[in-house]
């Protein structure tokens, strides 16, 4: 059979950080895109257990509860609404770059700018609307 | 297009379209049609569960909210495309980093946790909303 390529010796990602590419402002959203996403998949996890919490009845509803109104839960939810409102943003930027536009050195770090102002004024609003309204 | 001499693909396979992965751009194309349909439906989820949390937001009020027929099915649509967003992006994610063996056993876990919360959050709504 085939000889043992070198495949395991091969770079692997993020290998070009630090030593090939300087720091970029476009690259912290790059990153935070992944990191968001990899948290909103945990968070899925955590939204499948109050569902099932709601159809377990008021015991298991009252089990969990009041871990939502604890301190902790609310700076889980604060975090959780802006990495939604985060990736929900830069994933429109994503789009726009899919359909070929928004490339321009000066167009990505000014979309850049607006994805993070839009994502925490939508966070801000979605704890508006549970605060005050 | 003319056939250049560096391009070894068979006139089969370019018209096929299909590359190494033998899917094309299926999975590219299906990350992005989902992503368009999460626009709305993750919008309507965290100002939905906003204006609950800003009522008197206990068991009998959050119950109440789920077994509506519109907020039920708009809540499964949003659960099935976030999940499906999810596991797709997560594949990219341990394709990037990792490789061999941990590279096919992450994948496989990945996939079945998905399917698992997928199917008891989807399960938990119906149970609320039928019941």
């Amino acid at each position: 059979m085939s000889t043992k390529t070198p495949a395991q010796s091969r770079p692997l990602s993020p290998f070009m950080l630090g030593q090939y590419y300087r720091f970029q402002w476009t690259s912290l959203l790059s990153f935070g895109h992944r990191i968001t996403g990899v948290g909103l998949t945990i968070g899925s996890a955590l939204l499948a257990v109050w569902l099932i919490a709601i159809a377990g009845g008021p015991q298991w509803y009252g089990a969990i509860a009041p871990h939502l109104h604890a301190w902790y839960g609310q700076v889980l939810l604060a975090c959780w609404t802006w990495a939604l409102m985060y990736h929900l943003c830069n994933g429109i930027r994503h789009l726009f770059w899919d359909i070929g536009r928004g490339f321009e050195l000066k167009t990505a770090e000014r979309s850049a700018w607006l994805v993070v102002i839009v994502s925490l004024i939508l966070t801000a609003a979605v704890w508006a609307v549970a605060y005050v309204a | 297009m003319a056939k250049t001499s560096a391009d070894l693909r068979s006139p089969l396979s370019r018209a096929r379209g299909l590359g190494s992965a033998k899917d094309g751009v299926h999975h590219f194309w299906v990350l992005r049609v989902a992503a368009l349909a999460l626009i709305p439906l993750a919008l309507w989820f965290a100002f939905s569960v906003a204006m609950l949390a800003a009522g008197p937001a206990d068991y009998y009020a959050v119950h109440y909210w789920v077994s509506a027929p519109s907020v039920a099915v708009v809540l499964v649509l949003f659960l099935a495309t976030a999940l499906y967003h999810s596991v797709l992006g997560l594949q990219e994610v341990i394709v990037d980093y990792a490789v061999g063996s941990l590279r096919l056993t992450l994948l496989l876990i990945s996939k079945l946790l998905h399917a698992v919360i997928a199917a008891a959050a989807i399960f938990a709504v119906l149970k609320i909303a039928l019941a």
